[in-house]
């Protein structure tokens, strides 16, 4: 046995950082730190409390190419993975890789810059010094400290004041090894984009990411980070849409901070995957506030589902809404962990967040851990987790009026999911998920 | 239509049903009275399908069709209807998206196809009316919030739609007012005719003067003690269970 196979997966990713660093673009100290947060960390197991139901370190059992392998596709490949009616721009990203030719921006207003994060950290090391890495902490999380050591592409999107972003953005992440392997010796690929959006005060954007991994092999890991700054009275939705995931572990983190008087809405539905961890980290730092979390996850299989939500009242007058809904079948796991601290100088914070699953086999699995940390006395604050089985009695009163089982219980399941279907504001795009989740049940 | 014959059945081990037998023919309506926990709701839950309730013996006939045998959807498919005692509320689910579904079901099952969507809306505003139910109530989740007289009315409304050839109303006039009362009354009575039978369970002599049935059965106990004509009611309503009671000790 050689030196290499002896080191722990957090090691060989720390010297092959080192191998690396010369090549990536600027920020070499903020690197530095973060990667020596990541060895300090290391790959978390069990034994980590955060990912005590979700062993990250069973993921990184192989060697990884940690430089994304470029891959053909062509604009036509795109056009299955668009949400009709939605009149987005596109951004594509291969293996992590921001594509400009199969990207297409449609009416994009002055001042609103859509680009390669790649393209960012060349051009714009001003701005993005502004904001990269101040939102998504390095400390305590080894994966966003692993992803900023190695942060050299994905989408950075900036949108100045007074400014309506009208047309939805489109993140399509494709992530695929359908060509030979270019390092042989090398098992998967390790992929980490990185997401920079800048908005402005009194500014709205809407963004969707989808995924699509058909044509991969699950030993490849989507490590991705987003961060987000609302500036003040701004409208921001995310929509992350995990559908044909099969071919990749996900781990993704989104780090939003909010100025004054803005909103951030997001909602975060999982269909078919293999291995997804989302962690949700949201600070509204000033006054008058909202935020909804919204999110779904419908899983079969041994599918592993973990959302994690951290929402950080700092200041009055804030109000949050979480709603999270999970379907397990067969063996499948599902995790919700939703932490809200409410910070002394927060008073008059509304913060709900309600949790609900159901259980449609004996051998699945849901771990719901509502955390509630509240400093201040004058706030409004409750959750609430629910787990159970398809009502029986809705069933046979269905039944007892000639639908059949499967006709009950996708009626029952549907109108369960619907409510986070619900929430979402873009008409097209909820027309589209309500057909992938009714298509999804009837799997 | 239907015959029951000496049928046994119960739930964990305990026996409600202790040998009905009862049969009835195309176009006859059947009031069945007895006391509360007498096993009124169990038979009909039985006859439905319900899978918790164990039948332990005797046999149900439908149309000449093991009835027992048929899983509850078959069971309307083939014409059986059943109006609950206590409906169900279903966040979710709109009554109109859930009929369309079940009326096309039952449609696919005699292999006709779908109903046409015009024709389904006539339906629809043609059987309102019927009950007298609004439109925003068809509109809303089935029975969510609806007060217990609405629900009632909901059921009636679904049964006009499916039109069964055998309705089970299972205290339908119970929570009903007066005037809703006449009015789910007359809704029944408009859907009467020589082939299609109902049984009417009720407490209340009240109803059976809308809805005149040809024979009245008290229910003691998990069985029929006792048949007779309409005037069975009107004794009862005079005379209180107590004297079925006695008849049954002396027997
Ligand atoms: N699911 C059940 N589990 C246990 N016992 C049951 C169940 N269903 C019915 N029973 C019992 O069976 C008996 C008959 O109940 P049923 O509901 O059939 O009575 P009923 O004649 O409809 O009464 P009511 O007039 O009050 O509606 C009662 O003693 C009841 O408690
Ligand atoms: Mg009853």
């Amino acid at each position: 046995m050689n030196v290499i196979e002896k080191m722990s997966s957090t090691e060989k990713l720390v010297s092959e950082f080192q191998r690396v660093k010369s090549s990536l673009k600027g920020f070499l100290s903020l690197r530095e730190k973060a990667i020596s947060e990541f060895e300090r960390v290391g790959i978390p197991n069990r034994k980590n409390e955060e990912w005590k139901y979700s062993d990250a370190s069973a993921l990184f059992k192989s060697e990884f190419n940690v430089e994304g392998l470029k891959l053909k596709v062509g604009k036509h490949d795109i056009d299955k993975f668009l949400v009709p009616n939605l009149n987005a721009s596109v951004v594509v990203l291969v293996n992590g890789i921001y594509s400009e030719e199969l990207s297409s921006l449609e009416n994009i207003p002055k001042g609103v810059v859509i680009s390669s994060f790649a393209q960012a950290l060349a051009e714009k090391p001003e701005i993005v010094a502004t904001h990269f890495s101040k939102y998504a902490d390095t400390t305590n999380d080894a994966f966003v400290a692993l992803n900023t050591a190695f942060a050299s592409d994905g989408v950075f999107i900036s949108v100045p004041d007074n400014t309506i972003v009208k047309n939805p953005i489109h993140i399509i992440n494709i992530i695929s090894v359908g060509l030979p392997l270019v390092k042989g010796d090398k098992e998967g690929f390790l992929i980490q984009p990185r997401f920079l959006f800048i908005i402005g005060n009194n500014s709205e954007l809407k963004i969707v990411e989808s995924f699509d991994a058909s044509s991969s092999q699950a030993k490849n890991v989507c490590n991705s980070v987003a961060e987000i700054s609302i500036g003040e009275k701004s409208k921001v939705q995310y929509y992350k849409l995990q559908n044909d995931c099969t071919g990749v572990h996900l781990i993704s983190s989104v780090n939003a901070h909010q100025q004054k008087e803005s909103h951030f809405d997001t909602n975060t539905i999982t269909l078919n995957g293999d291995w997804v961890r989302n962690n949700l980290n949201i600070v509204p730092d000033a006054e008058h506030c909202e935020t909804h979390l919204n999110g779904l996850f419908i899983t079969c299989g041994n599918q592993h589902v973990d959302n994690h939500t951290l929402l950080d009242h700092r200041k009055p007058n804030c109000e949050s809404n979480q709603l999270y809904k999970g379907i397990l079948d067969e063996k499948s796991i599902g995790i919700f962990n939703g932490k809200i601290f409410v910070r002394r100088d927060a008073q008059k914070t509304n913060a709900y967040q309600s949790s609900k699953n159901i259980l449609l086999s004996d051998d699945a699995t849901i771990n719901t851990k509502p955390q509630l940390e509240i400093y201040a006395d004058d706030v409004k604050c409750s959750h609430g987790s629910t787990t159970g089985q398809l009502n029986e009695d809705a069933m046979f009163y269905l039944r007892s009026r000639g639908l059949s089982e499967n006709s009950a219980r996708n009626l029952l399941l549907f109108a369960f999911a619907g409510d986070v279907i619900e929430e979402i504001q873009i008409e097209p795009l909820k027309i589209y998920l309500a057909e992938l989740v009714n298509q999804r049940l009837k799997k | 239509m239907l015959s029951i014959k000496n049928l046994h059945a119960g739930i964990e081990g305990k026996e409600i049903l202790n040998g009905i037998n009862l049969q009835i023919k195309a176009g006859e309506v059947h009031a069945i009275m007895g006391p509360n926990g007498s096993g009124k709701s169990t038979l009909s839950s039985v006859l439905a399908g319900r899978k918790e309730y164990n039948v332990t013996e005797g046999e149900v006939r439908f149309n000449g069709k093991d009835l027992l045998e048929m899983s509850p959807e078959d069971r309307a498919r083939e014409g059986l209807f059943l109006a609950f005692q206590y409906p169900v509320e279903i966040p979710g689910v709109s009554t109109i998206n859930f009929l369309k579904t079940a009326i096309n079901e039952l449609r696919a099952y005699k292999k006709l196809p779908p109903m046409e969507a015009k024709y389904f809306l006539k339906l629809m505003k043609e059987k309102q009316a019927l009950v007298e139910l609004t439109t925003s109530l068809a509109n809303r989740s089935v029975n969510e919030g609806f007060s217990g007289g609405e629900k009632k009315r909901n059921e009636v409304f679904q049964m006009a739609m499916l039109e069964p050839t055998l309705a089970i109303l299972d205290e339908t006039d119970s929570g009903l007012d007066i005037d809703a009362l006449k009015i789910v009354a007359n809704g029944v009575n408009k859907l009467r005719s020589k082939d299609r039978s109902f049984i009417v369970i009720t407490h209340y002599q009240r109803l059976l003067e809308y809805i005149v049935p040809d024979f009245v059965h008290v229910l003691f106990n998990g069985k029929i003690v006792k048949s007779g004509g309409k005037e069975l009611a009107l004794e009862l309503e005079a005379k209180g269970y107590d004297w079925v009671k006695k008849e049954i000790a002396a027997a």
